[in-house]
């Protein structure tokens, strides 16, 4: 379980580093979506893997997870989303002021559509 | 505790200040002079102990941990210079009131020399090293405010850029010089301080920690060769001038020199490098001094000089030296700032501060005339006013300590030059300017100034006459007091009379008077060979040379790496952090797998594990079908929040899971206004290195996961498991967490939340993005209005969404749930309503505003915890207790879920803002197309 584990967060980290290189702001969110993702999870495992044991305390529990890194990773997650809104505006606004979607704002770009 | 509001009134007055002066010029004036009264007053209680030689030491708690505590005393020395500070203040306040122009802020003058004079009030009083360090630099800031007052003028701003640049530098090496004498010491107290000088002398670190700390003192104090920063701060509002010169700024580096005697003099370093900077500085800045056409550049000049014989007093080392170092400094803070004073009136009057034109003022100004002669005699050291007393001492410590020197008479010499040309400098500041002539085309005609702008002037220039002629009756005892706090015992026997004999001090100072009479009648030839040297003899062509040379090497090195290319910077921050990587790992020698136990495999897992791969696969390949790829990444946020539940996280899985659905829907309303397709412009190689770096990556980062997996590792979640019920009152751990045990972190985080949406409100505001009128396959876009039936549903499922929220919410303290999921489920919920009915159909029947909600949200979190600190628990304690409800049963109440109410209303308001204001976007632009391009449509 633990290599499926550590397979996923590895392609996950792969396609989104690939995207990030991308030359375009929209494939650019896209890779650090991903990458986020990568993250988040390998930040929650390092909690190890715990399978059918909650951290809800309850009498009848034989064991928890542990609870640090969930509690971590949900703000993580919820941060993520406000780093990619903040991400992705920007890419509108520079779209607004340069005419184009390319990351360094330059190379002409394609107008609207 | 009255030592703190000493310094605190001046930084609360500033702000009181600057309010005023919206009532008019004057109410800004009265209100700073008030202020400094205040401080004065509340001054009293505490000055009586140190006038008789005791040391008032005041704590406040402040840091406890850091062993930084807001630590104040009063002896002597520091009673001294608050007085100083605080009484010359006064005098000048009254005096700018005049001086100003009808056009200048009175409310930002006097705010900025509220904070000046209560930055060095903190200076001045400060016990602790490293909080005397805090306010010196906030002398340099708020002095750089002040000489940059007239912002419109280049000579002001560059003036003020050159001496936070200096005195910043010299600071920093103060700080250096403070951490290795606290070291050095064992204490950043002064009291432990200068009660250890032997130890401190005999350290190995001594030297360097010397250097350091005279740099600091010596950049403030411009001392040769910092020297040339205060000529240039000239280009500030004369009262300034004549503020930072007498009683503060340039006088923080000598106080420093004062305060530090006992524990650092007294070496063979201390008195090499401390007589040789202050004797150079002495003879340069009288040179310059008396070569300056300008008025104030003259006084600028003479001032260096004359900081440089307060130096050179102390120096020497010797307890009657320190003496008359001190004598110096009270006499040359009154004759400075009456000459300052008396400069700014004429340059007032006159307009212009050229020498070659002020000429024979006598006759406009005689008043004014006779005031600055008085002042200018003291400066020259002419009996009977005070500069001729202890410029007689300083002749007379040169002759001792030279005595037991070889070459004794070199520095004696030296120090008489040193009094000649400062002899002919004051000459020529009361000859070329009252008399030689008539005035040379003057801008205006000028005449005496108003009555009450003297008066600070008379003030001074009494005190220069009554210390001169009564020093025993008057400067005697303040001057014993402030000596024995210098020393930090009792001072040495000395007299203060004008007439001792004749004796080799007497002689110098007959000397230098013949001298520099002599020398300003002989002016002609010497005028003529300084303009000749003159530029080359300029340290500011140095500072220029060296700061062009630093911001060009600094350029190059940004150019060097940054090529503006962000996918290049990309690249290099994977690349970088692979190789640390790397290298991490081959040096630590640890096998890749550990020893921990696995998990065995089961065919669901392999299949979510398969989809993942295969999706996050899917999306790259598919990436420049913009739409497409999106759909296909929602996959994946789905599937990570099922590996969530798998692994016993249901919190983190109902986050996933609403997070998923508002980036998706924030993604397709964005890329709305992006082109649908992403072009191909990388070649082949390019994309061949770009995947080998994405591979190598994947692959790090799957042998870091596998590592780590496969250890053992000590947990503190015991705590957090044992604590959660009975402590934090609630069984959802990580909920109890978030809320309660890191509440304080998460305050943090829906701040970060708080601000990303305001920041995207605010690059939202006034965006204008045309939107598309075709579609990827080129077919016209359709206008059609919001499907009826989805329209309807979600109409219908509205409350029960909000209902599932409540209890979300409600329940998220003992079970799966809590503010931040609630807050995204309301979230969806209303965003639902957005699409399916529309932006403007949905903003009439919910007008609130969104930012109260945020605002709210941060605030009742931030009460939560400020209410902890008021029923005396460490901020964001909670507490809680069980209610029995009828029907609903045994009920527990947190104060936790009030924090958890903010979270709530933080995560609504922000998702929400940024959502609504990127769908009214949309309609801005939808209503515009439509308009053009529905006849085409339809």
């Amino acid at each position: 379980m633990e290599a499926l584990i550590a397979l996923i967060v590895g392609v996950l980290t792969a396609c989104g580093v690939y995207l990030a290189l991308r030359g375009r702001t929209f494939p650019l969110v896209l890779g650090l979506t991903l990458l986020s993702y990568a993250v988040n999870l390998f930040l929650f495992v390092t909690g190890r893997l715990t399978v059918a044991l909650p951290a809800v305390i309850s009498e009848e529990a034989a064991g928890y997870a542990d609870p640090l890194p969930q509690a971590l990773v949900l703000t993580a997650i919820v941060i993520s989303f406000g780093m990619t809104a903040f991400l992705i505006m920007l890419a509108l606004k520079a779209r607004a002021e340069l005419g184009t979607d390319h990351v360094d704002g330059q190379r002409g770009g394609s107008g609207p559509r | 505790m009255n030592l703190l509001f000493v310094v605190l009134i001046p930084f609360m007055g500033a702000g009181l200040a600057a309010w005023m002066a919206g009532f008019g010029r004057l109410q800004s004036a009265w209100m700073a002079g008030g202020v400094t009264l205040t401080a004065l007053l509340v001054l009293l209680p505490a000055a009586a102990p140190s006038f008789i030689g005791e040391t008032v030491i005041q704590r406040v708690p402040w840091m406890p941990r850091l062993g930084l505590d807001l630590v104040f005393r009063l002896d002597g020395l520091g009673l001294l210079f608050v007085l100083m500070i605080l009484g010359i203040g006064l005098l000048i306040i009254l005096y700018a009131r005049y001086y100003l122009a009808e056009r200048d802020s009175m409310g930002r003058f006097y705010g900025y020399l509220l904070l000046f004079m209560g930055s060095m009030l903190g200076v001045v009083l400060s016990e602790n090293l490293i909080l005397l360090l805090m306010f010196w630099e906030m002398t340099s800031l708020s002095s750089f405010l002040l000489i940059s007052y007239w912002q419109h003028r280049e000579d002001a701003r560059i003036g003020a850029r050159m001496a936070l640049t200096i005195t910043g530098l010299g600071g920093l090496a103060l700080l250096g010089g403070f951490v290795l004498l606290g070291e050095i010491a064992g204490s950043y107290d002064l009291s432990v301080i200068l009660a250890s000088g032997a130890a401190i002398r005999a350290h190995p670190l001594y030297p360097p920690m010397l250097v350091l700390i005279l740099v600091g003192a010596f950049t403030k104090s411009a001392q040769f060769p910092f020297h040339f920063w205060l000529p240039h701060a000239m280009a500030a509002p004369t009262p300034v001038s004549a503020y930072l010169h007498s009683a503060t700024l340039v006088k923080a580096g000598v106080f420093l020199l004062a305060r530090l005697f006992p524990a650092l003099s007294g070496t063979t370093e201390w008195s090499v490098l401390v007589i040789g900077t202050g004797l150079t500085t002495l003879l340069v800045g009288a040179y310059f001094a008396l070569f300056k056409h300008d008025l104030k550049g003259l006084l600028a000049y003479s001032t260096i000089s004359h900081l440089g014989l307060i130096t050179l007093l102390f120096g020497i080392g010797t307890p009657l030296a320190a003496v008359a170092g001190i004598f110096h400094i009270i006499n040359h803070a009154t004759f400075k700032a009456s000459l300052f004073m008396a400069a700014g009136i004429i340059d007032h009057e006159c307009g212009t501060r050229d020498m070659r034109r002020i000429n024979g003022l006598w006759q406009f100004m005689p008043y004014t005339g006779t005031l600055a002669m008085v002042a200018a005699a003291a400066m020259a050291g002419v009996p009977l006013f005070n500069g001729f007393l202890s410029k007689e001492m300083f002749f007379g410590e040169t002759v001792t300590f030279s005595a037991s020197h070889t070459w004794e008479w070199l520095l004696p010499t030296a120090v008489v030059i040193g009094g000649i040309l400062a002899v002919a400098y004051s000459l020529r500041f009361i000859h070329d300017v009252f008399f030689n002539g008539d005035p040379v085309d003057l801008p205006k005609t000028p005449h005496e100034p108003p009555r009450w702008m003297k008066v600070p002037v008379e003030v001074l220039v009494a005190a220069c006459l009554l210390v001169g002629m009564l020093p025993a009756y008057t400067v005697a005892p303040l001057l014993d007091m402030a000596a024995e706090g210098v020393l930090q015992a009792a001072p040495p026997d000395y007299d203060l009379a004008i007439w001792h004999g004749v004796n080799a001090a007497v002689l110098m100072s007959i000397a230098a008077l013949i001298g520099g009479a002599l020398v300003y009648a002989g002016r002609r030839p010497l005028f003529a060979l300084a303009a000749q040297l003159e530029g080359r003899l300029d340290a500011k062509a140095v500072y220029d040379w060296v700061l062009k040379h630093v911001l060009a090497s600094a350029d190059g090195v940004t150019r060097g790496l940054d090529s503006g290319s962000l996918q290049r910077m990309m690249l290099v921050l994977v690349l970088a952090a692979l190789t640390l990587g790397t290298a991490g790992f081959l040096s630590a020698g640890a096998p890749l797998t550990g020893d921990r136990a696995l998990l065995p495999v089961d065919p669901v897992s392999v299949l979510v594990a398969v989809a993942l791969g295969v999706v996050a696969v899917w999306t790259v390949i598919l990436h420049r079908r913009r739409l497409t790829a999106l759909i296909v990444m929602g996959a994946l946020g789905l599937l990570i929040s099922l590996i969530f539940v798998k692994f016993s996280a249901p919190d983190l899985a109902l986050t996933q899971l609403s997070v998923e659905v508002v980036t998706v829907v924030l993604l397709l309303l964005a890329l709305y206004f992006l082109p649908q397709h992403t072009p191909t412009e990388s070649d082949r190689p390019r994309r061949i290195r770009d995947i080998a770096a994405a591979t190598l990556a994947g692959v790090g980062a799957a042998a870091l996961t596998w590592a780590v997996l496969t250890r053992e590792y000590d947990s503190i979640a015991d705590f957090f498991l044992a604590n959660s019920v009975p402590g934090g009152g609630g069984g959802n751990v990580v909920n109890v967490i978030l809320v309660d045990f890191r509440g304080f972190d998460t305050l943090g985080e829906i701040s970060v939340l708080a601000l990303a949406g305001l920041g995207v409100y605010a690059m939202l505001k006034d965006l204008r993005l045309p939107g598309p009128t075709w579609d990827v396959r080129d077919r016209p876009w359709n206008w059609d209005m919001h499907p009826t039936i989805m329209a309807a549903l979600t109409r219908l499922l509205l409350p029960l969404t909000l209902v599932v929220s409540v209890f979300i919410f409600l329940r998220g303290h003992n079970l799966p749930g809590g503010g931040f999921i609630a807050g995204l489920i309301t979230a969806v919920a209303l965003i639902m309503q957005y699409l399916a009915n529309g932006v403007e159909w949905t903003h009439e029947r919910m007008k609130a505003n969104l930012h109260p909600v945020i605002g709210l949200g941060l605030l009742i979190g931030l009460l939560t915890g400020l209410a902890s600190l008021v029923l005396g628990y460490p901020f964001l304690t909670s507490t809680f207790t069980h209610v029995h409800w009828p029907i609903i049963g045994d009920f527990e109440l947190a104060s936790a879920i009030a924090f958890d109410l903010g979270v709530y209303l933080v995560v609504v308001g922000a998702t929400l803002l940024i959502l609504v204001h990127l769908g009214l976007m949309h309609d801005a632009s939808h209503v515009d197309a439509a308009a053009t391009q529905r006849p085409r449509s339809g």
